[in-house]
């Protein structure tokens, strides 16, 4: 009778069994299946990518490079997106820039602030400010928000009018401007800003905040000096997300703006700056094919532009998932 | 020796020292003292300067008597309590002031919706929801005036996006998350670089390859759900394979023990597991969806005061955003009375879907019983009975 400590070391060595199952027919048909759902969404999106490729061709041979660097549109003889184009750029960096201090603002009040009963309640609304609509949004920014900055902007355009910024195409007419939208859009993206900075800061280790105050830190101290460190690339993410959803932003635009297109450094007032995707939506189906087309392109360069900032934030996030897992 | 009696008395032994939780030191009187006082001297200031100056800006007012209570709040505090107390104070006020200013839109969006919308949804109820708007003008009262076309239209183009898109989403999911090769890698990235895809290209896209081919009968409400199964295709793929991921590795690894096949294990262990996370993203692109107008703007045609439209397939068909936007844009007051009307029952659909996924979260099943999930049905009726 041989026990298991007579035998030598050299015969109980693990040997792995070589796990090799052959899928039967079934399961063969269901992995083609689930590859073939998988094709069908690459194809789906690949042929969007593809097809405005493909109509744009014909307004790129047309007017080439011209495109980008005339500001004069007038359809279907001018076409020239620059102002539109510089339009959408401010749109989207001042919506940032009110949308960013607010985010990180609300997502410390959630987290670390607010008391911790209130916290599920507080997600729960900003996601519900997610949910809704940006029509809702563009409608009440058309009439409500034009009337609260009214008197802000006539301000503004009185007493810093020294500044070109702060100027109006047409004298003593405010509102329907760049400047507008760029706030309405801020109010769109401050809830996806807020809950993807706040699950990041969520994630920041408790022992260096708990030390932090363990050492005599104040709460202020542990916000700057342990949690915003540790959250500082998905925060970077959340604003880059948060930019690539204000510039392809189109309800709340194509509702509030009155423009011309021009290139303007005056954002008050109407009938100056303009944008992609209100070009797109106001001008597209009433004109011949050759002005759909340019406008295709300019779509496709709002494509490309919210594609690559999706994919860089989408990067750093989980980037920054890794490095504090 | 005399010293001794100085010392403090030693603790007894029979009463241990008592473990209290530290608790953060609450505000002072005196600390109540230093923001009032800063709050109504700068406010006071603010007041006489503005009223010397002869502005009226209520607004204005409210913004620089805060700037100044930041100065003097901020200076009394460096000089009382130090530079380290005064920077936690200012950022104490940061939070607390960009939090609550984040919020202020969505209550004065409600707000508004309630004060200007209610009216006329409610004043005839059910009228405004079961009628179309086609015998209304700008002349009549705004209930005449009806949202039952564009509500048709929603339901029936939602219905349509989620039917083609939800079940290919989730089967992309699943295949994302149990293939490792290449391939799907490649459809991971493709799904995350398009996750934020502006809406207004899905409707370009489906109008330039359908509508402008059909000239104007290509738009329909098919067309319009089609756009918006491009935007839910991406969203709901991302959300369903977050779900799957948080499935236990230990029931797949069981599963596979007990030798389940590889689409029993996915259909009977995985997705039953999953399932109410599953239909939680679900709802919610749903929910994205209904509030979607850029990728209908071109597609659906249907104009506010169209008839009902019940064939998708056929015709311009309203929907929800469109009747919005373009009420929206309307000079005559009633009209623009009748979007609000709209954008609430827009918002009562995506709040209801909203709340929906809440209560389908709270009532998550406790465990899965995975094991009836691997049985082949026949015999799982025997195995219930016993």
């Amino acid at each position: 009778m041989a026990l298991a400590s007579d035998l030598t070391a050299a015969e109980v060595v693990d040997v792995p069994i070589p796990l090799k199952r052959s899928a039967s027919g079934a399961d063969r048909v269901f992995r083609v299946i689930l590859a073939g759902c998988g094709t069908t969404v690459l194809v789906v999106l690949g042929a969007v990518v593809v097809y405005l490729v493909h109509y744009s061709d014909r307004a790129f041979h047309k007017v080439g490079f011209g495109l980008i660097t005339s500001s004069h549109w007038a359809p279907p003889f001018d076409l020239g997106i620059l102002g539109a184009l510089v339009g959408s750029v401010v749109i989207a960096l001042l919506a940032l820039t009110v949308a960013l201090p607010l985010s990180v603002a609300s997502a410390l009040m959630i987290n670390e602030y607010a008391p911790k009963r209130l916290r599920g309640m507080l997600v729960s609304l900003i996601d519900l400010l997610a949910t809704v609509p940006s029509i809702v949004y563009g409608f009440w920014g058309l009439i409500a928000l034009q009337t609260y900055l009214f008197g802000t902007t006539k301000f503004l355009a009185r007493h810093f009018g020294f500044i070109p910024l702060f100027r109006t195409v047409e004298p003593n007419t405010y509102g329907l401007s760049v400047f507008d939208c760029g706030l309405v859009v801020a109010i769109m993206i401050i809830p996806i800003v807020t809950s993807i900075s706040r699950e990041v800061m969520a994630r920041a280790p408790r022992e260096p905040c708990e030390g932090a105050l363990a050492l005599g830190g104040t709460r202020w101290g542990m916000v700057t000096d342990v949690i915003l460190p540790y959250s500082r690339n998905g925060i970077i993410g959340a604003a880059l997300l948060g930019l690539g959803r204000a510039v392809g932003e189109t309800m709340a635009v194509y509702l509030i703006l009155s423009t011309t297109n021009i290139l303007t450094p005056a954002i008050l007032g109407p009938n100056g700056l303009g944008s992609i995707t209100y070009l797109i939506s106001r001008d597209f189906t009433s004109n011949p094919t050759l002005v759909k087309s340019a406008l295709t392109e300019a779509g496709l360069a709002l494509f490309a532009t919210t594609l690559a900032m999706n994919l860089v934030a989408r990067l750093v996030v989980t980037r920054s998932d890794e490095a504090y897992a | 020796m005399s010293t001794v009696s100085t010392l403090p008395p030693a603790p007894t032994v029979d009463s241990p020292p008592v473990e209290r939780p530290h608790r953060r030191p609450k505000a002072s009187s005196n600390d109540v003292l230093e923001v009032a006082s800063s709050a109504v001297s700068s406010l006071a200031f603010v007041w006489v300067v503005f009223s010397v100056a002869g502005l009226d800006a209520p607004f204005g007012l409210l913004l620089c008597s805060f700037l100044t209570f930041l100065l003097v709040y901020g200076t009394l505090s460096r000089v009382r309590h130090g530079a380290l107390v005064m920077k936690n104070r200012l950022g104490t006020i940061f939070v607390w002031s960009g939090g609550l200013v984040a919020m202020v839109p969505l209550f004065l969006i409600i707000g508004w919706l309630l004060v200007r919308g209610a009216p006329v949804v409610f004043s005839h109820f059910p009228h405004y929801i079961t009628h179309d708007a086609a015998t209304a003008g700008a002349e009549q009262p705004t209930w005449t005036a009806g949202v039952g076309a564009a509500i048709v239209g929603t339901v029936e183009q939602v219905g349509l996006a989620t039917l083609v898109a939800c079940p290919i989403a989730v089967l992309t999911a699943t295949f994302l998350n149990e293939s490792r090769s290449g391939y799907s890698k490649v459809v991971r990235l493709v799904v995350d670089a398009m996750t934020g895809t502006p809406e207004i290209i899905a409707g370009l896209f489906v109008y330039l390859l359908w509508v402008q081919p059909h000239h104007t009968s290509g738009k329909s409400g098919a067309a319009a759900a089609a756009a918006l199964a491009v935007m839910m295709l991406p969203f709901v793929t991302r959300g369903a394979q977050e779900v799957l991921r948080t499935v236990p590795g230990s029931l797949r690894e069981a599963g596979m023990a007990l030798g389940a096949p590889h689409w029993r294990l996915t259909l009977r262990v995985i997705l039953p597991t999953a399932r109410v996370g599953l239909v939680t993203v679900a709802i919610l692109g749903v929910a994205r969806a209904v509030g979607e107008t850029a990728a209908v703007l071109f597609n659906a045609g249907g104009s506010a005061n169209a008839h009902f439209n019940w064939n998708p397939f056929h015709g311009n068909q309203l929907d929800l955003p469109l009747y919005v936007l373009q009420l929206a844009q309307s000079a005559p007051a009633n009209q623009v009375k009748e979007a609000w009307g709209g954008a609430l029952v827009l918002v009562f659909f995506v709040l209801g879907l909203f709340a929906l996924t809440r209560i389908l979260g709270s009532g998550m099943p406790r465990g899965p019983r995975f094991s009836r999930f691997l049985l082949p049905p026949w015999r799982r009726l025997s195995a219930d009975s016993q």
